[in-house]
């Protein structure tokens, strides 16, 4: 197992390379920059600007300084000459943002970071609270109405997107009859239409999966087994049934957690939650380059970091996957 | 000439009994769902093509009207420029559609050539092209596509060519699992008794085997690529103005709902009714055309 997980670390390297670069040159071959947009800026300033931010210099030196910058100051040559402190040796240096003056990447990750997890996790936990109880329901009273409600309502949760739901939840619920604010993250309740509106939808597709595994398993042989040996219903399904049953489930869960991720872009500009999606918009449009690339190597690294987590579970759960 | 003809295509046809396709359409016909989704998409398909030729002008404004509830004129209403909702949803569906369908042909004709290729090679060169496969799955590829909406200008043949970038992965590899499974039948191993080439027998004799997955996996493909888009023009970064997508209607919906909740409702239900009718199809194919399902 430790060998699985760390070649797949090592895998991660050529791919957070190739999204770094990719990103880096993408931003800098289009026309336009961060500080085309301002008006106010004389051409002292701007050129200022340029020289603070190293704008001037070719762009190959521009990639390596960046680069250089990234890596842990631990693996700096100088680091060892001045002293390691600890943070600072591990950390990593996204560079000033360009748009906010004064501030670091780092420091506006910090700061909008917990606030899309926040909305993230909640909403995954909405998914899976809602969704497994509904699949299991429909699995195991398989063609009764009790089947049909609970796919259905499966199958409308998948087809109304969320930029629909959501908007529709404020109209009904917030201004209609008041029992929510509309938008804003304040209290805990404002909490609750963000993260119902993006849990639903994947509610649904955890309803689907976990319906289908779960009947595939019943199916199986050594279900017939345990039944024929007398064991009662309820412990034929969360015994012997569910731990199959659900690995569609978790298999799920790598793309969800990267869809709930970027799905929460449209959920913070419906709901004007300050979180990192809305900011990562915004500091593409603003050509903010450092925000851009800090964002974008964040959730690279944890969409990659969590889809591990999921295949390791996954081998966990299932006695006939093996670590490759 | 007739009449001597049809006892002959009868026993034809006897004789070579009934096409697996022929059974898969009587399996499809049966089911409910799908026949409901499929007249659904055809209806819709139908309307868009056809309808803005009888309906108003989507650029019609009537400033004076403002936006007005459903009425007899206006059957769902007008936007807030005074246009009636009921063509701008019909132009919509044009562009919508037209993404969709094309975009999925972009992601299909990778994804089909790709997966094949590599299924059929096998070997070293099969271990490679599904390397890169794995690698690009890794990619935040939402992410890159807001990034290339962004800063190359919302253009609509970009927004074809990225959103089939995304889709073709998962195609490339169910496709190359079946080329896998018929490389070693018999009908192949004739092809290459006879000495056709590679090519030949990849595109003559593998493709066309593969068609029941490819038709079940395009038309679920279809409605995760409208909602691809609507999701991009609801951030701003999908079609623009003049044009109109449902996503567009959407996000106008989204910003107007507190005086008019007709401009989100509609353009909302019917693309969710398209989405849940495509969905319906797909799943009804799939049955039909007995596709083991795969793990998307």
């Amino acid at each position: 197992m430790l060998r699985f997980i760390s070649h797949r670390l090592l895998q991660a390297f050529p791919v957070m390379f190739i999204i770094i670069t990719g990103t880096f040159f993408m931003q800098r071959f289009v026309p336009g920059g961060p500080f085309t947009a301002e008006k106010a800026v004389t051409p002292e300033v701007l050129r200022n600007l340029n020289a603070y931010y190293h704008l001037d210099d070719p762009l190959w030196k521009q990639y390596r300084d960046y680069l250089w910058d990234l890596c842990p100051k631990a693996f700096h040559p100088s680091a060892f000459e001045r002293g390691l402190d600890l943070k600072e040796a591990f950390g990593i240096d996204f560079r000033p943002s360009f748009k906010y003056p004064n501030r670091t990447v780092n420091e506006i990750i910090a700061e909008k970071l917990p606030v899309s997890l926040e909305l993230g996790s909640y909403s995954l936990l909405i998914a899976l609270a809602l969704g497994l109880p509904l699949g299991v329901l429909a699995a195991i009273r398989r063609n009764t109405w009790i089947d049909y409600v609970c796919s259905a309502a499966a199958m409308t949760g998948i087809c109304i997107p969320t930029f629909v739901l959501g908007p529709i939840l404020v109209l009904v619920c917030a201004i209609h009859m008041g029992w929510f604010n509309a938008s804003g993250w304040y209290g805990p309740i404002d909490r609750v239409l963000p993260c119902l509106t993006l849990g639903s939808v994947y509610a649904a597709y955890v309803a689907r999966l976990a319906r289908g595994g779960l009947l595939e398993v019943l199916n199986q042989d050594f279900i017939r087994t345990a039944r024929a040996k007398g064991a009662s219903e309820a412990r034929v399904i969360f015994r012997h049934a569910l731990r199959g049953g659900l690995l569609p489930v978790v298999s799920f869960l790598g793309p969800a957690t990267a869809g709930i991720l970027t799905g929460s872009f449209v959920i913070e500009t419906i709901f004007q939650i300050p979180g990192l999606g809305r900011e990562f918009v915004n500091s593409a449009f603003n050509r903010d380059y450092t925000l851009v690339l800090g964002t974008v190597i964040l959730y690279a690294a944890l969409i990659i970091g969590l889809n591990l987590v999921v295949d390791v579970v996954q081998v966990a759960l299932n006695p006939k996957l093996k670590f490759e | 000439m007739n009449a001597e003809l049809k006892p002959a295509t009868a026993v034809e046809a006897q004789e070579r009994g009934r096409s697996p396709w022929h059974d898969a359409w009587r399996r499809l016909r049966r089911n409910r769902l799908a026949v409901f989704g499929g007249i659904v998409v055809v209806t819709l398909l139908v309307l868009c093509v056809f309808g803005p030729i009888f309906s108003q002008s989507f650029r019609d404004q009537n400033l004076d009207l403002g936006s007005t509830p459903p009425s007899r004129a206006h059957w769902l209403g007008t936007d807030t420029l005074g246009r009636d909702l009921f063509s701008r949803i019909l132009y919509g569906g044009r562009i919508s559609m037209m993404v969709g369908i094309t975009a999925t042909l972009v992601a299909l004709v990778i994804g089909v050539s790709y997966g094949a290729i590599a299924g059929f090679a096998g070997g070293k060169t099969d271990a490679v092209m599904m390397r890169i496969v794995d690698i690009m799955y890794a990619l935040p590829f939402v992410i890159f596509v807001i990034l290339l909406m962004v800063l190359f200008g919302r253009n609509i043949v970009l927004l074809f060519v990225a959103i089939g970038a995304v889709e073709w992965l998962t195609m490339a590899r169910i496709v190359r699992g079946q080329a896998m499974s018929i490389k070693h039948m018999d009908y192949i191993e004739a092809a290459r008794a006879l000495g056709f080439s590679r090519r030949r027998i990849i595109f003559r004799h593998v493709i066309p085997n593969l068609m029941g997955p490819i038709i079940v996996y395009t038309t679920l493909t279809i409605p995760a690529v409208m909602l691809l888009e609507a999701f991009l023009s609801f951030l701003g970064l999908g079609v623009q103005p003049p044009m109109s997508s449902w996503g567009v209607l959407i996000k106008d919906g989204a910003d107007n709902m507190e005086e008019s909740w007709w401009l989100l409702v509609f353009p909302g239900t019917v693309f969710s009714l398209t989405l849940f009718s495509l969905n319906f199809l797909g799943d009804g194919l799939r049955d039909a055309l007995d596709v083991r399902s795969s793990k998307d």
